[in-house]
C-alpha cells in the first residue's frame, strides 16, 4: 500500500487504467486468444478428439492444398463475398435514401424491413427452404406450376444453389444495414444541403458530391463487416442443404461448412484447425486491404 | 480453458461426493446417450427395473444432442467424470478403444464363447484381444415400407417381390400434374437417408458384386456389378420417372405426408410412422435381386463400460451392463424403441417373426450385412454426389462410379493410415 501512495497522480492514474483495463485483457486473452492459438497448434497436428495428439508437421496444409474440394469450396466463399458484399450495399443504401425522405409511417416501415434482422436464421432458413422446394410442397414453384410455367430448379442446380442461398442471407441482412446507413444519413449537416440547394444543384449531383463522400465512414463500415459475415457465412447454407451438406456436388459449400464437417463428421481436428487457419487468414487480409483501400481513397 | 473447467467440474464433484458418502452406502451411476425420445424413454423403463431389482444402486440417465455427444464424451472421461456405462455407434469402437475411454467386458461375466452363441454374428466386431469392448442391446435393418391406400387405390395386391415387380409397382403408384410435375413418387429415392446403405449391402451384391473387401478397407464396388446397381438406381429416376430424388425434402416426410407409394428405411422409423393419423402402412422385406439375392444392411449402437467406472461404481455399471444385453432389456427395446433384439433368440420368436411390421424386418436380419465405415458422412457423401453427377451434369453411370470409388478410397486410406 505504502508504494501506492509514493506513485504520483499520473502513475496513480496508469495504475488504476491498468486495474480497470485487466478485465478485458483478461478476457480477451483467455476467451480468444488463447483458444486461437491452440487452434494454430492443433493444424500442425493429427487429433481424432478421443486419443492423444500428434505431431504432423504440415502434412495438414499439405492435404488441404491438394484437395480439390477445398478449391471448391474456397472459390463459394467468395462468391458469397463478391456478390453479397455489392448487392446488400446497394440495396440498403436506395432503401435508406428513400426512407430518409418518407415521413408518411415512417417508423412502421422502418420496423419492417429490421424485423428479418431479428428473426432467428435457422427458422427463416427453413422457411426459404420450404419455398425453394419443387412441386408439390414448394410455394415458388406451385405458384409457377400453377401458371403452366416450368419449375425452377432453385437449391437443386449446381448453379442456381449459391445464388438461392444467398438471396435469404441478403434479406435478413437487409434491415441492419438500412439502420446504420439512415444514421449516416442523419448525421450530415443540412447546411450543406441548403448551401447546394442555394446554388441550384441538381439531386444527382447531391447524391455524388455531397451525400455519398460525406458517408464514407458509415461505407467502410459496412464493407468490413458485411464482408466478414459473408466470409463466414455458415446458418444458411447448413440449415437450406441438410439433406445435401453444401448444396448438390459441393456448389454452396463455404469453408465454414466445410470446417465444421471436417471437425465434427470426420473427427480430424488437426485438419479442421489447419482449415480454420486459412480462414482466419483470409478474413485478416480482405479486412486490412479494405481498410487500406477505404481509407486512403 | 481446458484446465479451468476441469477444475471448476473438480470442485463440483468433490462437493456432490461429499454429499453423497455422508447420505448413505448407495452407489450411483452414470448412463450416457444421445438425445432421441425413444430411447431416453426405453432407458428409463430400463433403469426402473434394473434399481427395482438391484436396491442400492441408482442409475442416472444424461443424454445430449447427437452434434455434441462426442465431443462431451471425449472431453468428460478422461478428467474423471461422465459417464460410468456409455452408448456408442458400433462404427466408432476404434476410436473409443485407441483413446482408452471403455474398458474391456471381464470374460467371467461376458464370456466371448457364449457372447458368439448367443448373439447376432455383426456382434463379433466388438471384439479386441479375447474379451468383448461393448454390446448391443438391439440392432437395426431396413425392410420396404408401403402405403396400403396408395396400394388399393392403384388395384394392387401386395409389396413387390423383386426388384423388376418394385419397377412396375412403383409406375403404378407414381402420379403427376398436367404439365409433368410429379405429385406423388411411386418410391422415394435419395442417398442421403438410407439409400446409401441400400445401394452398398444390397443393390450392388444383388447385381453380382460386394462394395468392399472383407475387412472394409478397400472398396471393390467399381466393375459392372457396381455400374448396373448404380445405373439401376439412377434409371428410376431418368428411365421410369417413378421417383423424384428429395422429393418434399425427405423420403420419409414424403411418406408421411401418403405422397410416396414405397420407401426404404430403417426399423428406427416405426415409432415415427405409427404415431401419423390417417397413415396406413404395412412393411415387405426388401425386394429380391435378379437371381433371387437377398440382402441387408445392419448396425447397431453398443453399450460399454467406461474407464472412469472404478471400485463398486464398476461393479454396479457391469451389473446395470448385463442387464441391458438381457433378453427381457431387448424385448423392452424392441416395444419402446422398435429396433430389434440382438440376439436370435429374442429377436427370432415365433410371435416376432409372425409381427406384421416387425416380421419382415426380423427376416432381414438373418441374412444383413454391417458395413464398417471410416467415416459414415463422407461415404455417404460420395454416393450422393455420385447420383448427382448423373442427374445434373448427365455423367454416365461408369464415370459418375469411378469417380465415387476413387475419392471413398481416399477416404479409407486417410483414416486406417
Amino acid at each position: 500500500m505504502l508504494g501506492y501512495r509514493a506513485l504520483s497522480i499520473k502513475q496513480k492514474q496508469v495504475v488504476w487504467a491498468w486495474g480497470f483495463l485487466a478485465l478485458p485483457v483478461l478476457f480477451y486473452s483467455i476467451i480468444r486468444f488463447y483458444p486461437t492459438f491452440g487452434a494454430i497448434v492443433l493444424s500442425f497436428q493429427d487429433w481424432n478428439l478421443l486419443g492423444d495428439k500428434t505431431w504432423n508437421g504440415i502434412e495438414n496444409y499439405q492435404k488441404l492444398f491438394a484437395d480439390p474440394v477445398f478449391w471448391k469450396v474456397f472459390s463459394n466463399t467468395f462468391l458469397y463475398l463478391i456478390i453479397g458484399t455489392p448487392l446488400s450495399l446497394v440495396f440498403s443504401f436506395i432503401v435508406a435514401y428513400n426512407l430518409d425522405k418518407v415521413r408518411f409511417m415512417h417508423g412502421t416501415i422502418r420496423a419492417l424491413y429490421f424485423l428479418p434482422f431479428m428473426t432467428s436464421t435457422v427458422a427463416m432458413a427453413w422457411l426459404w427452404r420450404w419455398f425453394y422446394q419443387p412441386v408439390p410442397i414448394g410455394l415458388f414453384n406451385n405458384m409457377l406450376a400453377t401458371m403452366a410455367i416450368p419449375q425452377f430448379p432453385f437449391l437443386r442446380s449446381t448453379f442456381w444453389a449459391l445464388p438461392s442461398i444467398l438471396a435469404p442471407a441478403l434479406w435478413a441482412g437487409l434491415g441492419f444495414q438500412i439502420i446504420i446507413f439512415m444514421a449516416g444519413l442523419r448525421a450530415i449537416p443540412n447546411t450543406y444541403y441548403e448551401a447546394a440547394r442555394i446554388d441550384g444543384v441538381g439531386p444527382w449531383t447531391i447524391l455524388w458530391e455531397i451525400t455519398l463522400p460525406l458517408l464514407k465512414p458509415t461505407i467502410v463500415f459496412l464493407v468490413v463487416f458485411s464482408s466478414i459475415g459473408f466470409l463466414r457465412i455458415f446458418d444458411q447454407v447448413f440449415n437450406m442443404t441438410t439433406n445435401d451438406p453444401g448444396g448438390p456436388l459441393n456448389s454452396t459449400k463455404p469453408l465454414v461448412l466445410m470446417i465444421y464437417d471436417t471437425a465434427f463428421n470426420a473427427f480430424d481436428m488437426g485438419y479442421a484447425a489447419a482449415q480454420t487457419v486459412v480462414l482466419f487468414t483470409i478474413l485478416l487480409v480482405v479486412s486490412l486491404v479494405q481498410l487500406r483501400i477505404m481509407r486512403s481513397r | 480453458m481446458r484446465s479451468i473447467k476441469k477444475g471448476i467440474l473438480g470442485l463440483a464433484a468433490g462437493a456432490v461426493l461429499a454429499l453423497s458418502s455422508a447420505a448413505a452406502q448407495e452407489v450411483e451411476i452414470e448412463y450416457w446417450q444421445y438425445f432421441f425420445e425413444a430411447r431416453i424413454n426405453a432407458i428409463d423403463k430400463l433403469i426402473e427395473n434394473f434399481e427395482a431389482a438391484n436396491p442400492g444402486i441408482t442409475v442416472i440417465q444424461t443424454s445430449f444432442p447427437y452434434a455434441d455427444y462426442r465431443t462431451k464424451v471425449a472431453a468428460s472421461i478422461p478428467a474423471g467424470q461422465g459417464p460410468d456405462v456409455v452408448q456408442l455407434f458400433y462404427g466408432w469402437l476404434n476410436d473409443y478403444v485407441d483413446a482408452e475411454l471403455i474398458r474391456p467386458l471381464p470374460t467371467d461375466m461376458f464370456p466371448p464363447d457364449q457372447i458368439e452363441e448367443e448373439f447376432f454374428p455383426m456382434v463379433q466386431a466388438m471384439k479386441r484381444d479375447g474379451a468383448y469392448m461393448a454390446l448391443p442391446t438391439a440392432v437395426r435393418a431396413l425392410a420396404l415400407f408401403y402405403n396400403k391406400r396408395l396400394f388399393e387405390e392403384a388395384g394392387i395386391e401386395a409389396p413387390p417381390k423383386t426388384l423388376d415387380e418394385l419397377v412396375a409397382t412403383a409406375a403404378a403408384l407414381t402420379k403427376s400434374d398436367g404439365s409433368g410435375n410429379i405429385t406423388q413418387v411411386g418410391i422415394t429415392t435419395g442417398m442421403n437417408a438410407q439409400d446409401h446403405h441400400w445401394w452398398r449391402e444390397v443393390l450392388v451384391r444383388q447385381f453380382g458384386g460386394s462394395p468392399y473387401t472383407e475387412d472394409y478397407r478397400t472398396v471393390t464396388y467399381n466393375n459392372a456389378a457396381g455400374i448396373a446397381a448404380l445405373q439401376w438406381y439412377a434409371d428410376l429416376e431418368t428411365k421410369h420417372g417413378v421417383t423424384q430424388s428429395g422429393f418434399m425434402d425427405e423420403p420419409q416426410a414424403a411418406f408421411k405426408a401418403g405422397r410416396a407409394g414405397m420407401h426404404i428405411d430403417g426399423s428406427f422409423r416405426i415409432g415415427a410412422l405409427d404415431k401419423t393419423r390417417g397413415l396406413e402402412w404395412g412393411v415387405a422385406e426388401l425386394p429380391a435381386g435378379p437371381d433371387g439375392l437377398k440382402s441387408n444392411y445392419s448396425s447397431y449402437w453398443v453399450n460399454a463400460v467406461t474407464t472412469k467406472a472404478e471400485g463398486e461404481k464398476l461393479e454396479a455399471a457391469l451389473k446395470f451392463m448385463q442387464y441391458l444385453t438381457s433378453d427381457e432389456a431387448m424385448q423392452i427395446w424392441l416395444e419402446t424403441v422398435g429396433e430389434l433384439p440382438a440376439k436370435p433368440t429374442a429377436a427370432l420368436t415365433e410371435e416376432n417373426k409372425m409381427d406384421p411390421v416387425f416380421g419382415p424386418f426380423v427376416a432381414g436380419l438373418g441374412y444383413a450385412r454391417t458395413t464398417i465405415f471410416a467415416n459414415e458422412s463422407g461415404q455417404r457423401q460420395v454416393l450422393m454426389d455420385a447420383l448427382q453427377r448423373i442427374l445434373l451434369e448427365g455423367a454416365t453411370a461408369e464415370e459418375a462410379l469411378g469417380e465415387a470409388a476413387e475419392k471413398e478410397q481416399a477416404i479409407l486410406d486417410n483414416y486406417y493410415n
